[in-house]
């Protein structure tokens, strides 16, 4: 008996996305079939990870999370340097958490000045900006720094409905990509491209943040708006989602209890490191799986992990 | 069902009788195929034609059951390819992995950790559910002590390795009507294992080297009498375990092709060394089909992740996962601490949850039932309105707990803190929250009682 498989064919594709500019740019995108469905598709770009530093010293993190960054948490621009050079990061997502106006508020330019730092630390390394989703604050935020990167070809987001315009005005101007982000809906997600491209952001320029829920938050819920948004892009050619997604998954790992709980508050929990990144790692799992293309990432071991994990997807049969 | 109506139409007795209710032998097959009608309803069909047509509409892939109804559970029966498609339906088993040849001192220490590490979340049970026992020692003696020493001391169902049928009937034996998955028949033994499934009545996993043989070896088995299968494709790579379920599952759901109509047993414990690979293999699996996933490892920071990844995946989504209604305790609440109230949705009670336990500021958290829905949704439903949320927080009770009146709303619905204060009356003050969750550590920590 010879049996045949049933295979798929796909009419779409997903774009290719540059992020960076300069021979340490990186390209994500370009999958013509489901994730990792390569017996009937090409995926041409692997999933990359991107190393998530902090714009101020963390004042939760667990132990176990701070350890690695322990000497350089002080200062953004030397931890960008170490993911670069001790822990070989492909990529850097900046969160700007102390622009936060319910927290810190510090103002665009100083903000926009850290940026500036860590770009000079990681020399090329392609850099994502993360705000803090406050429209007003974030459309002064991440304008000028939009500005002052000119032609860097940052990853800018979350660029949301509210303020789109002015932002995407601003990645337009200074030549960055956007971040398109939408609270986990299909619809949503696709209106909002719409909105960019009637703004005049390029195909090139857009990558899809399906907004991420972690693992026992919702993480559900991501990964089926993602599968559908994968199906819509490559089976019925749904041009305005046929962007790579991003999914800024290490905040949402890391704020949970269960990433933090020491044996001594909870002794049926067992290590917490070891507890943590394998939370860590099963999170990137499921959102691999579900479709991204590019996952922002804490602590090295799990990255160092989950690119295993991707190179054996990846790898000849 | 498999068949279309033009074949049921030629298995009926053509007489147009009407008494199905149809006009037509033909209409009534178009329902049928339609699975718009039971077959029951026409009076005339041969039992031949019955028994074809029952084997046509038999799920596409079997259920089947291991252990029994008190310990053990229940694999395949699954209908959809994507979860959002409909949902999946039975969550796969993890099983832990022991060997006869391991020192004492590590199956002891697996045994206890199954008993131990356990979870409660949405008033479900997060555990491991089974152990997978290898013969390694080639000494049914022991092989068969060891499975008893399981069964007595946990709640486990089992999956007995050998490649001998002696040995395994030994197991087999101890376990009773707590029915293991016998692993597994190959290519040189699968006459004798189908007997001893047969006459043991247990499941048989079925291990061969290409799809091609697997469906073969099923095929004999199933001719021998056995018809609860579980398959094994031999590939202990990610990229080919990976496609392999992608492949099973599509040729029994779009092809109906019975041979491999059947769930699956997955080995992250021996396609890598690194644990934490291990954990993430076997969260793909979780993801992507199988219906055992065997782990060499029963430790929390393994059993806790994957037991929540099953329980979000195997989610229905259509129906959002509650939370029950009442006061929930959270960092050891007195009579001036903070209360606030939100729905019964269990993200949302896990999100604020999560903030109000962070922010380690005891409070109050009155859970109200809005059948699921989350904030904005149960307002705009007319279950998250300030009068049904008076009622509620005037019967849950948390008036005898506290001695202030005060009560935090989401800042979502601050529309309603009108409506909320006429139905308390004048004692109760209604405060709004913020809109985020994330900002509830903030607010609670400014929070005052007086
Ligand atoms: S009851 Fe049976 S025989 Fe009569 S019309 Fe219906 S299908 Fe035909």
């Amino acid at each position: 008996m010879t049996i045949e498989i049933p295979k798929r064919t796909y009419k779409g594709a997903i774009r290719t996305i540059t992020l960076g500019a300069g021979d340490k740019a990186v390209t994500v995108g370009g999958e013509t079939s489901l994730p990792f469905y390569l017996f009937e598709g090409e995926r041409p770009n692997p999933p990359r990870i991107a190393m998530e530093i902090w714009d101020m010293e963390p004042e939760d993190w667990p132990e176990h999370a701070l350890e690695p960054f322990k000497d350089v948490v002080h200062d953004p621009a030397l931890w960008a340097k170490k993911c670069v050079e001790d822990y070989g990061a492909e990529m850097i997502c900046i969160q700007m958490i102390s622009t936060d106006p319910n927290d810190k508020d510090v103002p665009a330019d100083q903000a926009a000045d850290t940026v500036l730092k860590v770009l000079d630390a990681i020399n090329g390394v392609p850099l994502i900006v993360w705000g803090t989703a406050s429209h007003e604050k974030d459309t002064e935020v991440l304008k000028l720094i939009c500005e002052k990167t000119h032609g860097k070809n940052l990853a800018i987001g979350p660029v949301e409905e509210g303020d789109h315009k002015a932002i995407g005005g601003s990645i337009i101007a200074y030549q960055h990509t956007c971040i398109s982000s939408s609270p986990i809906d299909i619809n949503l997600a696709k209106q909002m491209n719409i909105l960019l491209g009637n703004l005049g952001v390029s195909d090139e320029k857009i990558l899809i943040d399906p907004t991420t829920g972690g693992l026992g938050y919702g993480i559900e819920y991501s990964y089926s708006v993602m599968e559908r948004l994968m199906l819509a892009a490559l089976t019925q050619e749904d041009e305005r989602l046929q962007f790579p997604m991003i999914n800024n998954m290490a905040k949402e790992v890391w704020k949970s209890k269960e990433a933090k709980l020491t044996p001594e508050e909870d002794p049926l929990m067992g290590d917490p490191k070891r507890r943590a990144i394998t939370i860590e790692c099963v999170t990137a799992m499921l959102l691999l799986l579900a479709g991204s293309d590019l996952l922002i990432m804490r602590h090295p071991e799990s990255i160092k992990i989950v690119k295993d994990i991707i190179n054996d997807f990846m790898a000849a049969n | 069902m498999g068949l279309t109506g033009i074949q049921i139409f030629k298995m009926l007795p053509k007489t147009n009788c009407k008494e199905c209710g149809q006009p037509t032998c033909l209409a009534f097959a178009m329902a049928l195929a339609a699975g718009k009608a039971e077959l029951a309803k026409c009076p005339y069909v041969s039992d031949e034609a019955k028994a074809v047509l029952a084997e046509a509409s038999a799920p596409p892939i079997r259920p089947v059951q291991i252990g029994n109804e008190e310990r053990g559970f229940k694999i395949g029966g699954e209908t959809c390819m994507f979860r959002h498609e409909k949902t999946f339906v039975n969550k796969p088993g993890f099983a832990i992995y022991v060997s006869d040849a391991m020192a004492d001192e590590e199956i002891d220490k697996k045994i206890e950790n199954f008993m131990k590490y356990r979870y409660e979340r949405v008033g479900v049970l997060l555990k491991a559910d089974m152990f997978a026992v290898k013969c390694e020692s080639g000494d049914a003696g022991k092989f068969k002590a060891l499975v008893s020493k399981i069964n007595e001391k946990t709640d486990a169902t089992f999956t007995l390795m050998s490649d001998s049928k002696d040995v395994l009937a030994a197991g087999a034996e101890v376990l009773g009507d707590n029915k293991p998955l016998l692993y597994a028949a190959n290519k040189d033994n699968w006459s004798d294992m189908a007997e001893l499934a047969k006459s043991a009545g247990c499941p048989l996993a079925v291990k061969a080297e290409t799809l091609d043989e697997l469906a073969e070896l099923t095929q004999e088995i199933q001719k021998a009498g056995v018809k609860d299968m579980v398959l094994d494709t031999s590939s202990r790579t990610l990229r080919r375990a990976f496609e392999d379920q992608i492949y099973i599952r599509r040729l029994a759901l779009q092809k109906k092709f019975r041979p491999l109509g059947f769930s699956t047993i997955a080995f992250p414990n021996e396609m890598t060394d690194d644990p934490f690979k291990e954990a993430v293999i076997a969260s793909m699996f979780v993801a992507k089909y199988a219906g055992i996933i065997v782990l060499s490892e029963a430790e929390a920071h393994n059993l806790f992740p994957l037991t929540v990844a099953r329980l979000n995946i195997y989610t229905d989504p259509q129906r959002p996962m509650m939370m029950e209604e009442g006061i929930y305790e959270i960092n050891d609440p007195d009579e001036n601490s903070p209360v606030l109230i939100t729905t019964n949705f269990s993200l949302t009670y896990f999100v604020a949850g999560g903030e109000i336990e962070a922010s380690k500021v005891p409070s109050w958290l009155l859970i109200m039932d809005t059948e699921g829905l989350s904030v904005l949704t149960a307002w705009a439903a007319g279950k998250f309105v300030g009068d049904a949320m008076g009622i509620f927080i005037k019967k849950s009770g948390i008036a005898d707990k506290i001695k202030h009146r005060k009560i935090i709303i989401p800042g979502y619905v601050a529309v309603v803190s009108g409506d909320l204060e006429e139905e308390l009356g004048p004692e109760w003050e209604v405060m709004i929250g913020p809109r985020e969750a994330a900002h509830l550590p903030a607010y609670l920590k400014l929070w005052k009682a007086d």
